[in-house]
């Protein structure tokens, strides 16, 4: 199998690695690095469970081949806070009930993270509309929608 | 209403810090040494006989380790009731995608080429797809007559009402689909064998017990050398009742054989397509009325499609035959239930478990009876809902005060119906947005039905570890219904004690005792009472070593039970499940106490429906529910709302297309459910009538909220154009098909 070596920032950490080029960013983050907290739902880019920031932006890493993200920044939910020290979005979602079975919730957070740096103050159709690219099945998405709303509070 | 400290309050999720962090511990995030992969081969048409397995060119076959049904040491069948569930096919498949040989190899990118490099031969068989096809018993897919089960509960003279003169009588016949779980986490195991310890699985489940009773008997091993242990679970809604069994039947198979721990994970499409759905149902409803709205009798038929073996079909069966009566007072009723064989994957447990099937149809038919003898649907259920004394359709008297018709006007009001109905049925003269709102009224029977809860004889511990530790030991299961948090509270108020200073113990075969099943709305209720009677005896037995006094702190206890432990060696207190007083059960006659309690509920839709795309939009949704006290009113609301929208999914979005019992839409892309931005405004309500019976009052609650939605939108549907679907899905496709001859545009068009 050809490898390449790629070299990209991960949560703020220099990493270089030797990887097949097509290996999903996915994969790479949760079996080369250990970084099991982004998820996969489906595959296919339809459920936001593996949601991540690459560059600042909110992509499906299950959708960017690793070769792609050569020279990248990347941050996945082990970037955002820990259990001593939780990020606003994350105390939010613990706060509001807004993670039931847990499997969509890092993604989730991610994608809020990214709507409330973009859009502080959103309101409730564009919170609807920003969230729109990962699916819960557990919550009905009520519970998150309270926890944007609150995160955007507490992010003043 | 006592006064709590703990129970009651919005507590935060036991295992929600872990969850926000990403830290939580999923069956695919663990890893073991020396692990290698496994993946299915699965029959590729619906029935017949397998001549020939061929492992064709290209696959360095000596470095897989493979598994067919003659590798298996024990017993060919996933326990559940009937034992006729092949662990692997064996000669003869009944189902498309039936397991038939397992692989397994270290690398993991090489088994879908290795999967697809599997040749099976068959001889083709006649099979069959649909409930008609199976009732015509043209081809017998299952038995003598491919009737799974069948259940017949009769109250009064049904006959001889549909005899009386001067009354009116009302048919109607309704169907739901198949509906896929689509939990975010598709299903997974890990098996780890050795001959001293004996086998140990891993997996995202439900039921560590069930799964535990299928090992011993696919492998059989003894008790003591099999071992369960459930992780982190991303989402069940019962189905990850049965099929967990399955997978790790077949990780264990593997592993037994590799002598190396082997991980299974489906992806999406393979979960899709392999695993259970809910059943689809068909009802054919008999109603007969009087002229000014009194019920006298209904005769309803009712038929699942159980897809090609037993597995729950049974239970489901019985909870939907006695949910048919809805929450009416019947003098006469007679509820003709069966579930037929068909050749797709087996039908399986989804949360409502039959109710909302049966519930579905007596909703829309007594919204059409009313429309039959000119009431309103809030006239003729006034007349007839169930009240504090009556019996339902098994004879069972309804000891709970219940006001069923205060809760309806309650949640009326909360929707603002009657202000609404009066504006909407003026607006809907013209115009392409029409608006409609409609309402169901609902039970649902919390614990296991019948004699169930009796036989399952669930037993529960709380005991203290030498650092004073206090732990909740059950079998019972966290899947984000908040079983961890609930139970937590129950045990810390019951000790007295700090919510913080609880724990669970693993959820893991060799520690905790058999609380049954994490199912049936049962957890808080059944599992629930009996924590706290065990939180009971473990204070009760520190305070009569006169170890604690009888005022203590947290700390306090915790000192005590580690000197406990230090002077006679453990600490642990169980309590064993004992039937309400009250409860009886007659299987044969199926009369009786069905169930301990119930939770009822009023859910009203509003929806709009466009005439030019024949869309749908949920626009307000009020859901009012008395299900006992609330012990998390964050996490009960959350499980309401969760409820809700998988029950505006089961409506309107979510249709299984099946192609001779394989499902073809079996991806994220192309089985739609519901977004954030198909989300209406929902507004929870609870009435909390403590249950006597319970710890703290409570009742079940996870599956109440999906049996609701579903009528209630139809309803409201219903209103907005004038017609009636009885049908759900109710994809746009359908309406447009009905609606598009009477479209004020294309009636210009035609007039063109």
């Amino acid at each position: 199998m050809t490898m390449c070596q790629i070299s990209l920032q991960v949560n703020g950490l220099e990493r270089s690695l030797i990887v097949p080029p097509m290996s999903r960013l996915l994969d790479v983050l949760r079996h080369e690095l250990g970084l099991t907290g982004t998820k996969e739902g489906c595959g296919e880019g339809e459920c936001g469970s593996c949601s991540v920031l690459m560059n600042g932006d909110l992509v499906n890493s299950c959708m960017v081949p690793i070769a792609q993200a050569a020279g990248a920044s990347v941050v996945t939910i082990e970037g955002l806070g820990n259990r001593a020290r939780l990020h606003p979005v994350q105390r939010a979602f613990l706060e509001c009930g807004g993670a039931q079975c847990g499997i969509c919730t890092p993604g989730m957070i991610m994608a809020t993270v990214y709507l409330l740096d973009r859009n502080p103050h959103p309101t409730q159709d564009e919170i609807h509309e920003g969230l729109n690219g990962n699916l819960c099945r557990c919550t009905g998405y009520v519970r998150i929608f309270e926890a944007v709303e609150k995160a955007a509070g507490s992010m003043e | 209403m006592q006064q709590e400290r703990i129970v009651g309050k919005p507590v935060f999720r036991k295992e929600g810090v872990a969850k926000v962090c990403g830290a939580a511990c999923y069956i695919d995030d663990l890893s073991m040494p020396g692990m290698i992969f496994g993946a299915t081969v699965r029959s590729t048409i619906p029935r017949g006989r397998i001549l020939n397995i061929e492992f064709g060119p290209g696959i360095p076959w000596d470095e897989f380790v493979i598994v067919t049904a003659d590798d298996i040491p024990g017993k060919n069948y996933i326990a559940l009731i009937n034992n006729d569930w092949p662990c692997l096919a064996d000669n003869f498949v009944n189902h498309p995608q039936e397991p038939i040989v397992l692989l397994a190899h270290a690398n993991r990118e090489l088994l879908p080429q290795a999967v697809a490099a599997v040749h099976i031969e068959y001889e083709e068989l006649p099979s069959v797809h649909s409930i008609e096809e199976s009732e015509s018993r043209q081809t017998i897919v299952w038995g003598e007559d491919n009737v799974l089960k069948s259940y017949l509960l009769e109250k009064g003279d049904v006959d001889s009402a549909f005899a009386q003169p001067d009354v009116v009588i009302v048919e109607g016949e309704y169907t739901t689909g198949a509906q896929e779980h689509l939990y975010i986490e598709t299903n997974g195991a890990i098996a780890a064998y050795n001959e001293q310890e004996g086998l140990t699985v891993w997996g995202s489940l439900q039921c560590p017990f069930y799964v535990h009773k299928s090992l011993m008997a696919v492998t059989g091993l003894a008790e003591d050398k099999v071992r369960v242990i459930q992780v982190e679970t991303g989402g069940a809604f019962g189905g990850k009742e049965d099929y967990p069994s399955m997978i790790g039947s077949h990780a264990a198979l593997l592993a037994m054989k590799a002598r190396h721990p082997v991980k299974m994970i489906y992806d999406r499409m393979e979960d899709m397509a392999a695993t259970t759905k809910r059943h689809p149902s068909r009802s054919r409803h008999r109603t007969v009325v009087t002229k000014d709205g009194k019920l006298l009798a209904a005769d309803i038929e009712f038929c699942l499609d159980g897809g090609a073996y037993t597995t729950l079909s049974s239970t489901v069966l019985s909870r939907a035959t006695i949910h048919a009566a809805g929450p009416y007072r019947w003098p006469n009723i007679r509820v003709t239930a069966r579930a037929f064989a068909t050749n797709t994957p087996p039908h399986g447990a989804f949360r409502g478990f039959g109710a909302p099937q049966s519930l579905f149809a007596i909703e829309r038919h007594m919204d059409r009876v009313a429309n039959v003898i000119g009431l309103t649907p809030e006239e003729l259920r006034r007349k007839n809902l169930l009240h504090t004394g009556d019996t339902t359709a098994t004879g069972q008297e309804i000891g709970q005060r219940i006001d069923l018709e205060g809760w309806m006007e309650l949640a009326l009001k909360h929707a603002g119906y009657y202000e609404n109905k009066a504006r909407f049925n003026l607006q809907n003269v013209e115009g392409r947005l029409r608006k409609g709102i409609g309402f169901a009224t609902f039970l649902h029977g919390a614990g296991f039905t019948g004699s169930g809860e009796r036989y399952l004889n669930s037993l529960v511990g709380v005991d203290a570890t030498p650092e004073g530790r206090i732990r909740v030991l059950v079998s019972s299961t966290e899947f984000g219904q908040g079983t961890n948090t609930v139970l937590s509270q129950i045990a810390a108020e019951a000790l007295g004690i700090g919510y913080d200073a609880v724990e669970m113990a693993p959820p893991d075969t060799s520690i905790v005792p058999n609380s049954g099943p994490t199912v049936a709305s049962r957890t808080s209720m059944v599992v629930g009472k009996l924590v706290q009677s065990a939180a009971l005896g473990l204070k009760q037995t520190l305070i009569a070593s006169g170890l604690l006094a009888d005022r203590y702190t947290t700390r306090e206890l915790q000192d005590a039970a580690r000197s406990y432990i230090a002077k006679y060696g453990g600490l642990c207190s169980l309590s064993r499940y004992q039937a309400p007083p009250s409860v009886n059960w007659d299987d044969q006659k199926y009369r009786g106490e069905a169930y301990a309690a119930y939770a009822w509920a009023v859910y009203v839709a509003e929806v709009t429906v466009d005439l030019t795309t024949y869309s749908v939009t949920v626009d307000d949704f009020v859901a009012l529910q008395e299900v006992g006290r609330v012990l998390n009113p964050v996490l009960a609301t959350g499980q309401i709302e969760g409820g809700v929208v998988q029950g505006i999914g089961y409506a309107l979005y979510e249709k299984v297309v099946w192609d001779q019992g394989l499902m073809k839409n079996n991806q994220m892309t192309n089985y739609i459910i519901p977004t954030s931005q198909d989300v209406p405004k929902i507004r929870v309500f609870f009435e909390e009538v403590p249950f006597e019976h319970s710890a703290y009052g409570a009742k079940g609650i996870g599956e109440l909220p999906m049996d609701g939605p579903a009528p209630a939108i139809m309803n409201a549907i219903a209103h907005a154009t004038g017609e009636d679907f009885n049908s759900i899905p109710l994809l746009s496709e359908e309406i447009a098909e009905r609606l598009a001859v009477q479209s004020p545009a294309l009636k210009e068009m035609v007039a063109i």
